[in-house]
């Protein structure tokens, strides 16, 4: 079996070992963890021509180094990330390469987004934990955090043509706007409330990490908080008895005593999260059945996406599949990253 | 909520008869998953039900919650119950002496009280293997701490108003240690590591600190 060895030199507090999450436990307290943004998590394995929801990294603000030290293997970096290999000091985000012995991956996070994705192709060794190694953030548990010193090992390691660029979902517009539906406990708020969450502008906050993200917006406190814990999800809208409202996220607490004013449906939630500190956006709403209908489409969005990213062999073939895709445009157009990090978003 | 959940309201109000008829119907609907059904979460008066939007819809799943609802009431199970060794003893537990002054009881006094209750698990939630107990009785029930504590040792036997928590992972906490147990905690390795279902009953039984010690090797 062809090995490689990688050597973490450096890497952000917030890198984890992810996978498609740990399903099942949450009657037991466990949230599901797993990437914040499953589409760039998705599509770094698909570039790859690994099975899905396999192990990758998640990196966040502070960055990600790692030395081969053994081995080769070809890896593809998504999602809110730019990556130079070795003295190649371009850098560039959405794009796949190889490293060999000696060689150095320098990973920048929090570029143009919050979440970027390094999947290597082959199989990541990483602890399981209830069938899953996606890390729970609070505990360790699972594939745990990565640290500097640690020996990344990855299995059956194959290689990837260098420098190929992948071609990026775009799914923000240049005002962001997020879909939600009402309630559960919409009942807890004040009409007046209720309409300035839909016609008010929220902005991003440096307050985010894997269980969720305060948003700052017009004032929501509810008229009371007097209720036994209840049910949580991915993408709830908390609002805590002073009005600091919170988006849920992939490391959530899975109940809890604070009502949800709405549930931002889960094709948005993930480009939500990308969205960077500063940025201003806004909460449309649609009703239960809409949501449903609006996420089969989006089912079938990336389901298309993906497969153009796996048979992505030929530029030709490539580019044919992308003219399906509604919305998609090619990563080589805009993989050029400002070394300042100050970009407008792009998710 | 959202695209993907339903949240089945039974009550409004942390009662066993309410919790009761949330248990029934997450036991229905184990028995007999809906198309589409993903995950239940029970919890003190309502069951979050998660489903898979590109198998089922809102409608297709209220009308089988509806019915659930319905052959619920017949299926009611006895619950199961578990006996929960505690160390009362001060060294390992840390603020059963504040809790007697508080309590205005000796502290014997505030173990005792703990442990002749019978406890219902109402519902997992804080973090991994966190079990909310209801039952404490009232001689012994407190306000939480105006601030949370860290470094409560994994296992610690915590109480605040009528609920009591074992602790499974060490996490910040604003509730009164008043014992430690080493039957619950779990580390990982085990693929089911919950021993307690929501709706089952706890009894706590008092153990020396000798035997606290030989129990944590």
């Amino acid at each position: 079996m062809r090995i490689a060895k990688l050597l973490v030199e450096r890497a952000g507090p917030l890198t984890t070992v992810q996978d498609a999450g740990r399903v099942g436990w949450a009657r037991y307290g466990v949230p599901r963890s797993g990437p914040i943004d499953r589409l760039s998590f998705d599509a770094a394995h698909a570039a790859l021509g690994n099975s899905p929801g396999g192990a990758a990294l998640e990196v966040a603000a502070g960055g990600l180094v790692l030395r081969c030290v053994e081995g080769e293997v070809g890896f593809a970096l998504t999602g809110a990330a730019a990556v130079a290999v070795s003295e190649d000091s371009a850098g560039g985000a959405w794009q796949c390469g190889a490293i060999r012995p000696g060689m150095r991956l320098s990973i920048r996070g929090a570029v143009g987004g919050n979440w970027g994705y390094l999947a290597f192709a082959g199989r990541l060794k990483a602890d399981a934990w209830l069938g899953s190694v996606a890390t729970h953030a609070l505990s360790g548990l699972g594939g745990g955090h990565v640290r500097p010193g640690q020996e990344l090992t990855v299995e059956t390691a194959a290689l990837e043509d260098e420098g190929r660029h992948l071609p990026r979902p775009v799914s923000a517009p240049s005002s962001f706007q997020a879909r939600v539906v009402l309630g559960p406990q919409d009942r807890f708020f004040s009409r007046e409330a209720i309409e300035r969450l839909l016609g008010k502008s929220f902005g991003v906050t440096m307050a985010m990490d894997r269980m969720g993200m305060v948003v700052l917006g017009p004032d929501l406190t509810p008229e009371r908080v007097d209720m036994p814990s209840e049910p949580a999800v991915r993408g709830s809208l908390q609002v805590d008895g002073s009005g600091r409202v919170t988006v849920l996220l992939s490391d959530h607490q899975t109940t809890g005593g604070y009502p949800k004013i709405a549930t931002v449906i889960a094709p948005d939630v993930d480009a939500l999260a990308q969205l960077s500190p500063g940025t201003a956006f806004r909460l449309v709403e649609v009703s239960p059945e809409a949501a449903v209908r609006i996420a089969r489409e989006d089912h079938t969005r990336r389901e298309r996406y993906l497969a153009g990213l796996r048979r992505a062999d030929a530029l030709a073939e490539r580019l044919a599949s992308f003219n399906l895709i509604s919305g998609m445009v090619s990563g080589t157009d805009e993989d050029v990253v400002a070394s300042g990090g100050g970009q407008t978003v792009t998710v | 909520m959202g695209d993907r959940a339903l949240l089945v309201q039974l009550g409004d109000a942390i009662a066993p008869e309410i919790h009761d008829r949330v248990i029934a119907l997450d036991a229905a609907l184990a028995a007999r998953p809906p198309r589409g059904l993903r995950a239940l979460i029970p919890a003190y008066a309502t069951l979050l039900v998660e489903f898979d939007p590109l198998e089922t819809d809102f409608s297709q799943l209220s009308a089988a919650v509806e019915a659930a609802i319905q052959s619920a009431a017949r299926n009611a199970r006895a619950p199961a119950e578990h006996l929960v060794s505690v160390c009362y003893d001060p060294k390992v537990a840390s603020d059963l002496a504040t809790v007697a002054s508080l309590t205005g009881l000796a502290a014997d006094e505030v173990a005792r009280q703990h442990w002749s209750a019978t406890y219902r698990v109402y519902m997992y939630g804080f973090a991994p293997g966190y079990a909310y107990l209801g039952g404490v009785a009232p001689e012994i029930q407190l306000p939480r701490k105006p601030a949370a504590v860290r470094g409560m040792p994994t296992g610690s036997i915590l109480i605040a108003g009528p609920q009591c928590l074992v602790t499974a992972l060490e996490m910040p906490t604003g509730w009164w240690a008043i014992g430690q147990s080493r039957d619950l905690i779990f580390d990982g390795s085990s693929d089911q590591p919950f021993q307690l279902q929501p709706g089952d009953l706890v009894r706590f039984r008092p153990v020396g600190l000798d035997a606290f010690r030989a129990a944590a090797g």
